[in-house]
């Protein structure tokens, strides 16, 4: 034999997982909940979306070219994610200098300052939302009513479930509405029934496991199913709480981000259980109607700690033999 | 549910493309390098010199130390040389080089087919003789046989485990094996339960051996005190703390040996290795070797004499394809990347795989995106992740607090990254240095 043997280390094979296959998995269990938005907002879930992933792709390349100087790698699908979460979390009537602004910063200064995937602290998508509502909190809360709604009534603009849970909660829509996603809200955080979809498709392709999101969850119905045993109101109603208001989108999707979420089992339990708890605590007793984004914003702040103080469980550590 | 080991684990694709060929002894070559170190401890010291006859099974290498193997020659002819000669490791080490002349047989190897059930020998004489054959782990690890079975003082071995696991891809000696010698591995199983003294053995199989578990599950009826137990395919089944986990439920703690928890694991190809070498007196003078790969032309598992060229192999199983790109000594997963195929058999060669250029490159590292895989995975429960970080920066007492040297350097890690990161490359050395340090502590 004449050409030379390649030689490595062991081991030999690999899985063939990629970056991209992870990140086009969790587009396409996004889909459900596009769909849902297709069909209550119309062509204006498809602008808002579509400028979103642009605005986001585009930004990528930008910067990692021409002021980061380095080869952009935007076909890895991670820009598209946060192009698409971002579009989810907003009202479908934004102006689109402000998606675009929201954009900006969410690839601009939360992802790339800190040296692009895989590096940045926060979620972007969740920081652009945030960023959002604190420099333009009208239009961020302005939301259309839905298709459905507006068969019925002539209302341009209406409040969330979370907001008349503050203001006036015997205007409540019924719990299958909310479910369904007929209730006004961001772009795609209506529908638990094609988020939870999505959730499926996610731990059936092993792509995230179960902890972050079972852990938000289950705290949010323990917090404030205990509160509504307590005190049976509507604003303590854990089913309310757990299909309205960006819960699903956020337990599901923007909670379970690798880059921002702890590496153990353990450190996720916690982690869902903080955000869980922040969520309910904001939402009952804070100025705004809905915390998820503020509670995972948070927790993203306090996963290096996770990660320091959460070791796995090793193995002959759990079992003494007899 | 089958049986399986609690924490991670991976599932390659098995490839098992030899599966069912009849093991074949491939005609002797012209000469045989057999190297003095094919064990882990110290290398033999030759005792044979230039000009010497040897016949097959005549000891040509004598153990120093108590952590050592004899070795003994696999043909008759002359002794040519005592030189240097690569082996697996790409190091150039002593080896005896011989000029096949005939096949005579030193006159106590029982040469027969015949089955031999009854010994009568006392534990020490079986383990004697063990020593005497120059018998090492035939999975891989090569560790000295008598050694192993010798329980430190104070310990007890309370259970034999014998892996038929073969969990490697691709790998398919050990299978074939316990297709053609049921018969001869439970009567070394008999053997070393005497030898240790223990009433219990289990055999575990990974059930994509059904067969392999069917005849075993049969057999085992006329051998009181051996179970079968199926398996998980599971990576890796096969590891010694993992096989004990998944057979006993007992974990072997940290930084200890499986007697520890009363286990003691035997291989099955060292189980016939006991056997001939107790009841016909053989020594390991040969070993089954699987040649496989996705272009060979014939996969096939292969009798081999210790000390045949690779090239032989190679060539019985039609030849080295056009588009090789690496050749590994053992599996995919655990096996060495050979920088060369012109060494000889030795006997912890479980399988030669021949692996295309196009599966054999790495693809370039990207930055981790924390996505927790490799924790997920690991079957010793560790991270990864956090030790290659603690080991590209150098922070060697963390990475001791992180149990690095735990690590069983299977590979799951690598395997699964989706960033291509070379996680077990860098704990492999990371490990290596904390080893050092915790030596240098002790001294």
């Amino acid at each position: 034999m004449e050409q030379k043997l390649i030689v490595s280390p062991s081991p030999h094979v690999h899985s063939g997982d990629t970056i991209p296959k992870n990140m086009y998995a969790v587009l396409i269990a996004l889909i459900p909940a596009f769909l849902v938005a297709l069909y209550t907002f119309r062509l204006d879930a498809l602008l808002i979306t579509a400028l979103s992933v642009l605005f986001c792709v585009g930004f990528e390349y930008l910067i990692v070219r021409f002021v980061m100087k380095k080869e952009p790698s935007i076909l890895d699908g991670s820009a598209i994610i946060t192009g698409v979460l971002l579009a989810f979390n907003v009202p479908s009537g934004l102006p689109i200098w402000i998606l675009a602004l929201g954009a900006l910063f969410a690839i601009g200064v939360v992802k790339l300052t800190f040296g692009g995937l895989g590096n940045n602290i926060f979620n972007p998508a969740i920081a652009g939302r945030i960023f959002l509502l604190i420099s333009f909190p009208a239009q961020m809360t302005n939301w259309p009513s839905t298709a459905m709604a507006v068969e019925t009534t002539d209302a341009v603009s209406s409040a969330t479930v979370l907001g008349l849970l503050k203001q006036a909660p015997e205007a409540l829509p019924n719990l299958q509405q909310m479910f369904l996603g007929l209730e006004p809200g961001s772009l795609g955080e209506m529908s638990a029934a094609a988020l939870l979809l999505g959730l499926v498709y996610l731990l059936c392709k092993r792509v995230i496991t179960w902890h972050i999101p079972v852990s938000i969850l289950v705290t949010v119905a323990l917090f404030t199913g205990i509160l509504f045993l307590i005190d049976p109101l509507p604003q303590y109603n854990p089913l309310i709480h757990l299909f309205s208001g960006g819960l699903m989108l956020g337990a599901i999707f923007m909670a379970t981000d690798y880059v921002t979420s702890p590496l153990t089992k353990k450190g996720m339990i916690i982690f869902g259980a903080g955000i869980g708890f922040v969520t309910v605590a904001i939402r009952l007793w804070g100025a705004y109607p809905e915390g998820i984004s503020f509670a995972i914003l948070l927790m993203n702040a306090f996963t290096p700690l996770i990660n320091t103080y959460t070791t796995p469980k090793r193995f002959g550590e759990a079992v003494k033999h007899g | 549910m089958l049986k399986s080991f609690r924490i991670g684990g991976i599932h390659p694709k098995e490839n098992k493309l030899s599966a069912g060929m009849a093991i074949q002894s491939i005609a002797l070559p012209a000469q045989v390098v057999i190297p003095l170190s094919q064990h882990i401890g110290a290398p033999c010291q030759p005792i044979v010199k230039k000009g010497d006859k040897v016949k097959v099974g005549t000891l040509i290498g004598k153990s120093v130390g108590f952590v050592s193997a004899q070795i003994h020659s696999s043909v008759s002819g002359t002794v040519l040389k005592i030189d240097k000669a690569m082996d697996a490791s790409g190091y150039k080490r002593d080896a005896v080089f011989i000029n096949v002349e005939e096949d005579i047989w030193e006159e106590q190897i029982d040469r027969s087919e015949a089955l031999v059930t009854e010994c009568n020998l006392s534990a020490k004489e079986i383990l004697e003789k063990i020593a005497a054959a120059g018998i090492v782990g035939m999975g891989g690890a090569t560790f000295p046989t008598h050694v192993k079975l010798t329980p430190p003082p104070g310990m007890k071995a309370e259970v034999l485990i014998i892996n038929g696991v073969e969990c490697e891809p691709y790998l398919t000696s050990d299978h074939q094996l316990m297709m053609e010698k049921s018969d001869e591995i439970l009567v070394g199983i008999t053997l070393v339960m005497k030898a240790l003294n223990v009433q219990r053995a289990i055999v575990g199989i990974e059930n994509n051996k059904k067969d392999a578990v069917a005849l075993f599950t049969k057999k085992v009826k006329a051998y009181p005190g051996i179970e079968v137990q199926p398996l998980k395919v599971q990576y890796p089944q096969g590891g010694e703390k993992q096989l004990i986990d998944a057979l006993t439920g007992r974990q072997v703690p940290s930084g200890a040996l499986p007697i520890s928890v009363g286990a003691v694991v035997q291989n099955v190809g060292t189980l016939f290795a006991i056997y001939e070498a107790v009841q016909k007196n053989k020594p390991l003078i040969e070993r089954v070797v699987t040649v496989t790969g996705k272009e060979v032309q014939r996969p096939c598992n292969l009798r081999a004499r210790i000390g045949t060229p690779l090239t032989t192999l190679i060539d019985a199983a039609g030849g080295i394809p056009e588009s090789t790109g690496k050749v590994i000594s053992g599996g995919p997963m655990m096996g060495k990347a050979l920088a060369s195929i012109d060494i000889p058999v030795a006997k912890g060669t479980s399988g030669i795989l021949i692996v295309p250029t196009l599966e054999a490159k790495r693809k370039a590292m990207k930055d981790c995106i924390r996505c927790g895989k490799c924790v997920q995975v690991c079957p010793m429960g560790l991270n990864p992740t956090l030790l290659m970080n603690l080991t590209e920066y150098e922070v060697w007492d963390r990475a001791e607090k992180n149990a690095i040297t735990d690590c069983i350097e299977c590979g799951s890690c690598s395997y699964t990254c989706p960033a291509d990161r070379p996680l077990l490359d860098y704990i492999r050395l990371g490990k290596g240095k904390v080893n050092g340090i915790i030596r240098a502590r002790k001294n």
